[in-house]
């Protein structure tokens, strides 16, 4: 079953083309990669997926984009609704200047849920799913800046999953992260998948080779080859897929 | 895991949203709706009394007639006597804590005490002109006096522009400059100072406009209530606009009589002060094309 | 040898660079030196205005009194010696204007030559006698008692409530009603503003179009630049009128009208530094806010306000400071009466428009001169403490990232 489908979607930033006719689909509970060059529009696709390109003065986006079923760029779509819907974790940790609880909480408080229990539960759960429940569960109250580069990064994906999204939106997640906390990232993307749908976005052939059931390489704004990941990092059918996992460019 | 249905949670944050951004909008408007307004009145009013003869005849009938020539004289003869003391030492004091101090306490301390003197109410400057310039050093009631209590005034807005022009100038190009041979003044000099140059002037003209409205200051050192003659040597006495306004309009010989000098005073001060925005804003655009051409 | 020449000249050059960079730092010591020299002078004189003598019976146990008691039975609200400690008897004021009641002139001397004398006499003569009278006709082998009157205290300076820097025989230096007054208008002012110009900073950092704000940001820059005493005129011409009107009230000149006119001054600096701070908030953590399904607005309440805090409370803290200096405007449209206020609607004074509006006439020197450099020193600590405040706020801000 396709969590996330898309047809021909092309994306302009002003008079700049930079996707091109984009046509894939993501299964459900699998993990996909989104590979390639800075540059190629890997990160621009992803932000489709929450509407995050809205934010940005003079984008155009055409064709659909259907999540669950649902078309997202359809008029009756609210927007705020949606990204309930679809998790996203950012490239730097990016915590609020609040409590490690009200961090996780946050999600919940601005979609209307009051029931003091409810939240808790949640908070507790998931961070449990994010792997930091131990290591925080004694201070919640404590600011989330007080936590390290991976903890931090561990609580934005807490953060996501609290409001039960079906899909996780990941930018490059361990980017600014140390081996260490790449690795236990890396883990816990491999547990989620039980749960959630994740689309990740990598500039780390490794990390997409490690974590992900299927992998997408773009280059200048187009996809260029799209299999599962196995197949295409040892039998890529594209001559340019084969430059980049060798190394060629990029 | 339905959505794209509208929930009630949703519209109760949008009805908020609505009423919050309705609010902000209609005060930040309103804070535009004051100035205008204020802009607007003092403008309609004094535009009626502007004309040559105001601008270069003496004031007479006791400051009810005539014009407000001394007190234009006085106040370019403070803006320019209080500039020639305040550009060139706050420039170099702003390149001192930029380019020079090493990270100490003592940078630290100079700071700290720029930004305390840039919070030292008005009056306080004309407290200590008066002991300092007027008294000790026996000035008397003078352009110099006057000059040089301005001069202090305006001494941290020149360092404090210096310093962030200095800040926006890429770390780069100093060490490009170092690395050919190039000493710490060279390097400042030739390559940091001109390209830190066109917003250096742009924040020194803006203080130009807020110098010439200060009265506080000028009460005790120089400011004389009527004086229809022009000065003659810096250490005269002379009349200026801002001091010319308060008086007219609080204690002259006949308040509602000078009234129409009042506005038409009153108009001048808020069109040095425009002028000095606009051209401010004209040198941006006009230096920020320049570096773009280059 | 060039290269010798060129050492020195970088040398020279630093060596001036430095000097420059140390003049705000002795300006703000110069400062402190001179209105602490002068303004603790106060406590060093007695407050008798110069050449006067205040004098009892030599047996009169009274032999010392306070400046607030000289004046309360000059206004005849103490009358009876037991008030002040002395025996049970009504107090007999005289003052040299009443020598004619005593005296003949013949016996004063048409050169006033046996004033002293009758004086002297006078004095010796009623054991209930409180006598004031130029020193100048004090006879050398006077026998009454010279009243010594205290010197002014720090408490009486900053609890007295009473302003009269220039009243006989003995004046009066109460500041209280002086520093309410400022308080006072710079709060209303605040109240005033800070609404304004918070709605104002949001509006703009987070909600206008580019298109707007590029417009509304020289308005409020140019708010700036105004002189203060174009608002002081604007407010004696507009707001005073209509305050007077609007209440019904005797005069218009109040601490309202103070209020009005320093929020409106105090306006574009909060906007513009609480603007600056919520746009340092980083937009990485906008975008996690709105990924997680908030609004716009809730994501400027619950995140860009906390995030900026500081730099918002700065903003509110230099509003003030703005506020409490502020010379002219306040000078034009409060009224200056020395009273403790304590409506909107009553005229109030300020320690700046006190300076500004006395400073001129006391001579220097004298007490009075002395007491507004007092007040300088006042008001100088009042921004140094706000000035510090906000260095706090700041640093501790940076190392909170």
């Amino acid at each position: 079953m396709n969590s996330v489908e898309t047809k021909d979607v092309h994306l302009y930033y002003g008079d700049f083309h930079a996707l091109k006719g984009i046509t894939m689909a993501m299964k459900k509970n699998q993990v996909t990669a989104f590979i390639g060059p800075s540059g190629c529009g890997k990160s621009t696709y992803l932000r489709c997926f929450n509407r995050m390109n809205d934010l940005i003065d003079g984008v155009k986006i055409e064709g659909d984009i259907l999540i669950d079923g649902v078309d997202i760029y359809k008029t009756n779509i609210q927007v705020d609704d949606l990204r309930k819907h679809v998790g996203m974790v950012f490239q730097k940790p990016n915590p609020f200047p609040k409590s490690i609880f009200e961090n996780v909480a946050y999600g919940l408080r601005v979609n209307g849920t009051k029931d003091k229990r409810f939240i808790e539960e949640r908070v507790e759960r998931s961070l449990k799913q994010a792997a930091l429940w131990d290591e925080v569960k004694d201070k919640l109250k404590k600011s989330a800046f007080e936590l390290s580069g991976g903890q931090q990064q561990r609580l934005c994906i807490a953060r996501a999953l609290a409001i039960e999204p079906s899909v996780v939106l990941m930018d490059e997640p361990t980017s600014a992260l140390d081996p260490l906390s790449t690795a236990k990232t890396e883990e816990l993307i491999h547990q989620l998948k039980e749960e959630y749908t994740i689309v990740i976005v990598t500039h780390n052939m490794q990390q997409a080779g490690r974590v992900s059931d299927y992998t997408a390489f773009f280059y200048l704004g187009e996809l260029v080859e799209y299999a599962k990941t196995k197949t295409l990092f040892t039998n890529p059918k594209d001559q340019r897929t084969q430059n980049y996992i060798t190394g060629r460019f990029g | 895991m339905a959505f794209g249905t509208t929930s009630s949670s949703h519209k109760s944050k949008k009805l908020a949203q609505s009423a919050a951004f309705f609010i902000f909008r209609l005060l930040s408007f309103s804070v535009v709706a004051i100035l205008l307004v204020i802009l607007g009145f003092i403008l309609v009013q004094g535009i009626s009394v502007i004309s040559w003869e105001f601008l270069t005849e003496m004031p007479r009938e006791g400051m009810t007639e005539g014009g407000i020539f001394p007190a234009l004289v006085g106040t370019l003869c403070l803006v320019a006597g209080s500039m020639l003391f305040a550009f060139p030492i706050g420039i170099l004091s702003g390149i001192y804590i930029h380019e020079y101090a090493k990270d100490s306490w003592f940078k630290r301390f100079v700071k700290l005490m720029t930004n305390n003197l840039a919070g030292v109410p008005s009056i306080v400057f004309g407290l200590f002109g008066m002991t300092l310039f007027v008294n000790q050093f026996g000035f008397g009631d003078s352009i110099l006096a006057g000059s040089l209590t301005l001069g202090l005034l305006a001494l941290p807005v020149v360092i404090r522009t210096t310093e962030e022009s200095l800040k926006s100038i890429d770390d780069s190009f100093r060490i490009g400059s170092l690395a050919l041979g190039a000493t710490k003044w060279q390097t400042v000099s030739r390559v940091v100072l001109p390209m830190a140059f066109p917003n250096i002037i742009t924040g020194l003209i803006l203080s130009i406009g807020r110098v010439s409205g200060e009265t506080a200051p000028i009460l005790f050192t120089v400011a004389a209530y009527f004086l229809p003659k022009l000065p003659t040597s810096i250490f005269d006495q002379v009349m200026a606009l801002p001091y010319h306004l308060y008086v007219i309009s609080t204690s002259g010989t006949d308040i509602e009589a000078s009234r129409a000098m009042a506005y038409g005073t009153a108009f001048v001060l808020i069109l040095i002060v425009l002028l000095a925005n606009l051209l401010a804003n004209w040198l941006r655009r006009y230096f920020g094309k320049k570096v773009k051409m280059n | 040898m060039k290269r010798y020449f060129h050492n020195l000249g970088e040398k020279l050059i630093e060596g001036l660079i430095t000097i420059s960079g140390t003049v705000t730092s002795i300006t703000v010591l110069l400062i402190v030196f001179f209105l602490f020299k002068e303004g603790l002078g106060i406590f060093s004189q007695s407050p008798v205005a110069e050449g006067s003598v205040i004098a009892v019976h030599q047996n009169n146990p009274v032999k010392e009194l306070k400046a607030e008691e000289v004046k309360e039975i000059f206004d005849q609200n103490i009358t009876n010696w037991k008030e002040l400690g002395g025996p049970n008897a009504p107090i007999k004021l005289f003052s040299i204007d009443d020598i004619t009641d005593y005296y003949t002139e013949e016996q004063i001397g048409a050169n006033f030559e046996y004033l002293p004398q009758r004086l002297n006499e006078l004095v010796a003569k009623e054991p209930n006698i409180l006598a004031f009278f130029p020193e100048e006709y004090l006879a050398k082998d006077f026998k009454g008692h010279q009243i010594k009157l205290a010197n002014v205290s720090l408490g009486d300076f900053l609890l007295g409530r009473q302003w009269y820097p220039t009243i006989q025989p003995a004046v009066q230096l109460g500041v209280l009603s002086l520093i309410l007054g400022t308080l006072w208008v710079s709060l209303g002012a605040i109240l005033i503003a800070l609404p304004l110009g918070l709605a104002s900073a949001i509006y703009l950092a987070e909600i206008a179009n580019p298109k707007v704000r590029n417009i509304l940001k020289p308005v409020i820059e140019l708010l700036a630049g105004i002189p203060s005493v174009v608002y002081g005129f604007f407010g004696l011409v507009v707001i005073v009128p209509l305050i007077q009107d609007l209440f019904g009230l005797p005069v218009g000149e109040t601490a309202l009208a103070g209020s009005i006119v320093l929020g409106i001054m105090a306006l574009p600096t909060i906007i513009s530094v609480s603007e600056d701070a919520m746009r340092t908030t980083p937009r990485a953590m906008k975008e996690a806010s709105l990924a997680l399904g908030a609004n716009k607005w809730q994501t400027i309440y619950k995140v860009i306000i906390p995030y900026s805090i500081s730099g918002i409370s700065t903003a509110a803290i230099l509003g003030i400071g703005r506020a409490i200096g502020e010379t002219m405007a306040v000078l034009m449209v409060t009224g200056n009466a020395s009273v403790i206020p304590h409506t909107f609607l009553e005229p109030v004074r300020t320690i700046p428009a006190t300076i500004a509006a006395e400073l001129g006439e006391a001579p220097q020197g004298g007490i009075h001169y002395q007491a507004l450099f007092a007040l300088g020193c006042i008001l100088f600590l009042m921004t140094l403490v706000i000035n510090l405040t906000v260095d706090f706020v700041s640093t501790k801000k940076k190392e909170n990232r």
